[in-house]
């Protein structure tokens, strides 16, 4: 790193309001954690997310949502009722102190209450509004309901997910609006620099579903050009070569995935592995007369395939999970272990790296580990805890606002925040 | 280029692969100049991976890097030859912003690390990509996506209680990690634009791609607890899972979260199952779960994907066809967002190349070039872009600088 940078955030200077749910909540705390001031608004009483699981201590209260705390770090927190007529006034004239709104209603529910983009943009001409939806604002599923489970089946990763005499899987942990509020990120931000040539917000409309499309990878592609549809393959995959491919092999004490590339750069790690397999007395006369440099995996028959995963099965089943790693490691393999969390926060890779962060929540009383930096470059990290449910009331609406104590009193008695 | 938020911007682009051309690609999508310094020696992986046209290899002939990268030129030059460096010197001093995803220490050995950029550019943006990071044990030992999705934790929650755990279909951290790639980029560039400095950006798919298992990760730090692969149920909702219809390997996602969804839904299929006291609750419908599943799907194998979808959705339960690659290029909503863009490539004629899931009211993404054959531009940026003479192309061509 280069000392002589100052020590700014990337997007230092910027605000914005994020008025998302679950769908969209990823999207601030990425803005967040480049170095904007991103104010979490929230109904009085607090977001739904807050429902969602896990809990700490198995105890659902909307303080201890641990789905809420990952994606809420670095965030200012304010309630606000905006389907009341103070309370859309109150958004309004917030709207017109910020560089951004970020929100994830049903698509038109913010027109209704006079709070779209037409009107926000017309009190504040640079804003910035990006709204989040399972399809799109427009569309004939624009009004669809939707779910992770759902968007994960319509955006095409689950067909290709799972066992072939099986039905299709999605992850046990929700993804698909991770996708949809990183896209919303990046789009956000080009709108703000873009801003600083045109001088005028814009509209962003992100499509969940569509954020999902690329993790088909070459699935497209497969049926574009040769009319194949490409499946599930269980514990193999397709796709990448002529024969199907196993992915997923059992350790002495758990699995690992490790697999056969192609071309020059599976060539290296081939030959690594025949080379392996030799001094454990497991290579055969086929092993010993292939180069391996010059062996192109891609290619390979299915013959060749099974007859390789016999002798490999052979040798990783003599070993641990974390053994075949570290070979891995020094010989250069394509090969790691399928680790759970708690693997995953022993990695030393990790560790060196300082990639996990403590977070001091002064109401639980300690502090707890958290997943670190997004990247690294010259800006400081901080790590702040995600907000209490109305926790700057005051700081913002009488700061920014000018409110007074008295006022504050009586919204929050009407309920308007 | 020349058009969109980032006209005028100039990338040059050593990325390869799948995560780096995605960080690089929303810079190309809205306007920047984005050259791919390619080798024909060492072609990227998604080059020489299937599928190819007519099932015959080539470079120029896969459709899976022409998917992925539309809007880009490709350069080609032999990075090892003694001349090359006439040629990156003339590169460097053109370009805004230097991407790649190599692994740790090859750029160090052509001199376009950070510390030799920044003397010929000191505001240079750097984007180092790679599969875990620049420094750190494990710096040069390249996984790449497919096993990474292991070392993360991914295929430890993929997989049904009574299986094992499962790989994924793809290079899945590969397709997480561009966004935060992206965002640092476009950050990068919108900083350098108020302060005049530059930025040196290490992104590490694996440290990136764990923000995706966040509350998982929590659930580990904070209570001590891994719940690991579920199959498909929700704690919360029920049903909720994928049932199989009518056709070859055809499903429907449904997920029914409340009371009147679940109402709704029984309205639809059996009307006996609301007042079926197996059934009536959500504690109830998870006791009974699979005898549940079973019923349900006696009635989704009498209809298409397509009939369940809709009728759930008209009566407003969440559902969602399973699609397959063919389902997704018909996709209706899809194709409103005009989100593939189909280009003319030389060798592969029309084909759709990956757009992009936000629509910007103002600067939309656009297609302006398809996806480049390999060495494609080499004259153009060399003569056009760079300002060499004919002849000193010539020379330099002749050598065997860009084979």
């Amino acid at each position: 790193m280069t000392p002589d940078q100052p020590a700014e955030s990337l997007l230092g200077g910027y605000r914005g309001l994020d008025l998302t749910d679950e769908k969209g909540l990823l999207c601030g705390r990425i803005l967040a954690g480049l170095g904007a001031e991103v104010i979490k608004v929230e109904r009085p009483g607090g977001d739904t997310a807050r429902r969602i699981g896990p809990f700490y201590q198995d105890i659902p209260h909307p303080e201890r949502s641990l789905f809420w705390f990952a994606h809420n770090l670095n965030r200012k927190g304010i309630t606000l009722d905006i389907e009341t007529k103070d309370g859309q006034e109150l958004l309004r004239r917030l709207s017109s102190r910020v560089d951004f709104v970020l929100e994830s209603f049903s698509p038109g529910y913010l027109e209704e209450l006079g709070l779209g983009y037409s009107r926000l943009s017309e009190v504040n001409p640079r804003l910035v509004v990006t709204s989040i939806t399972p399809f799109g604002l427009s569309g004939p599923y624009r009004d669809h309901k939707a779910s992770d489970i759902t968007l994960m089946a319509m955006g095409g990763y689950m067909y290709m997910t799972g066992d072939p005499d099986r039905p299709p899987l999605r992850i046990s942990v929700e993804q698909a609006y991770l996708h949809a509020a990183s896209e919303a990120a990046v789009a956000t931000i080009i709108a703000l620099y873009c801003r600083s040539t045109s001088g005028e917000g814009q509209h962003i409309d992100v499509s969940a579903q569509a954020s999902l499309v690329s993790s088909t990878v070459n699935a497209i592609p497969f049926w574009e050009m040769n009319r194949v549809i490409l499946g599930r393959a269980g514990p193999y995959r397709v796709g990448l070569s002529a024969a199907k491919q196993r992915q997923l092999w059992e350790s002495s004490d758990g699995y690992v995935i490790f697999y056969f590339a192609g071309g020059a750069f599976g060539a290296k790690s081939n030959a690594a592995l025949a080379g392996w397999l030799d001094e454990e007395g497991l290579a055969d006369d086929f092993v010993i007369a292939t180069d391996w440099g010059n062996f192109d995996m891609a290619a390979a028959t299915e013959e060749v395939e099974g007859h390789l995963e016999k002798l490999v099965a052979l040798l990783f089943r003599r070993h641990t999970s974390a053994e075949l790693y570290e070979q891995a490691v020094k010989r250069g393999l394509t090969l790691c272990p399928v680790s759970s969390p708690a693997e995953v926060l022993k990695n030393p890779q990790l560790k060196a790296r300082d990639y996990w962060v403590k977070v001091r929540h002064d109401e639980l009383g300690q502090d707890f580990d958290y997943p670190g930096p997004f990247f690294r470059c010259s800006a400081p990290d901080q790590y702040r805890r995600a907000p209490l449910i109305g926790e700057h009331n005051r700081e913002i609406y009488e700061g920014d606002l000018g409110l007074s104590d008295a006022q504050l009193v009586s919204l929050k008695q009407a309920g308007v925040i | 280029m020349g058009q969109g938020p980032f006209a005028g911007v100039n990338v040059l682009d050593f990325t390869w692969g799948l995560a780096g051309p995605l960080s690089t690609k929303y810079l190309a999508d809205y306007g920047a100049t984005v050259i791919r310094v390619e080798s024909l020696a060492r072609p990227c992986g998604t080059r020489v991976s299937p599928p190819f046209k007519d099932r015959v290899p080539g470079v120029d002939r896969a459709g899976y890097f022409v998917f992925f990268n539309a809007n880009k030129y490709s350069l080609s030059l032999n990075l090892n030859h003694p001349r090359a460096k006439e040629v990156l010197n003339r590169l460097v001093a053109w370009a805004d912003m230097v991407a790649e995803s190599y692994s740790p220490g090859t750029m160090e050995r052509w001199g376009l690390d950070y510390e030799s950029l920044r003397k010929v550019r000191p505001d240079i943006i750097m984007l180092r990509s790679s599969s875990q990071g620049q420094d750190g044990p494990h710096a040069s030992f390249s996984a790449f996506g497919i096993p990474l999705v292991g070392l993360a934790g991914f295929s430890y929650f993929t997989g049904w209680p009574d299986g094992s755990c499962l790989p994924l279909p793809s290079a899945y951290s590969d397709l997480i990690s561009p966004r935060f790639a992206a965002a640092a980029l476009v950050a990068a560039l919108d900083y350098r634009r108020r302060t005049g400095m530059g930025q040196y950006i290490d992104c590490s798919q694996l440290e990136t791609s764990l923000h995706f298992l966040a509350p998982a990760m929590l659930d580990y730090t904070f209570n001590g607890r891994q719940t690991g692969r579920q199959g498909n149920s929700c704690a919360y909702a029920c049903p909720h899972g994928v049932f199989r219809c009518q056709g070859e390997d055809r499903w429907c996602a449904v997920a029914v979260f409340s009371d009147e969804e679940w109402q709704a839904f029984c309205g639809l299929c059996q009307p006996g199952w609301s007042r079926d006291p197996r059934f009536s609750t959500l504690r109830e419908r998870k006791k009974n779960e699979a005898e549940l599943n079973k019923l349900i799907e006696e009635w989704t194998m009498n209809y298409s994907p397509e009939e369940v979808m809709s009728q759930m959705q008209a009566r407003g339960v969440a559902a969602g066809i399973v699609q397959n690659a063919r389902d997704l290029r018909h996709d209706p909503q899809l194709q409103e967002r005009a989100y593939f863009w189909e280009m003319n490539h030389p060798v592969l004629g029309s084909f759709p190349h990956l757009g992009q899931a936000s629509i910007l009211s103002q600067t939309p993404a656009s297609p302006v070039m398809p996806a480049p054959c390999l060495g494609q531009h080499t004259e153009h940026v060399c003569t056009q872009i760079l300002g060499m003479s004919d002849d000193e192309f010539l020379g330099l061509y002749q050598a065997g600088v860009f084979d």
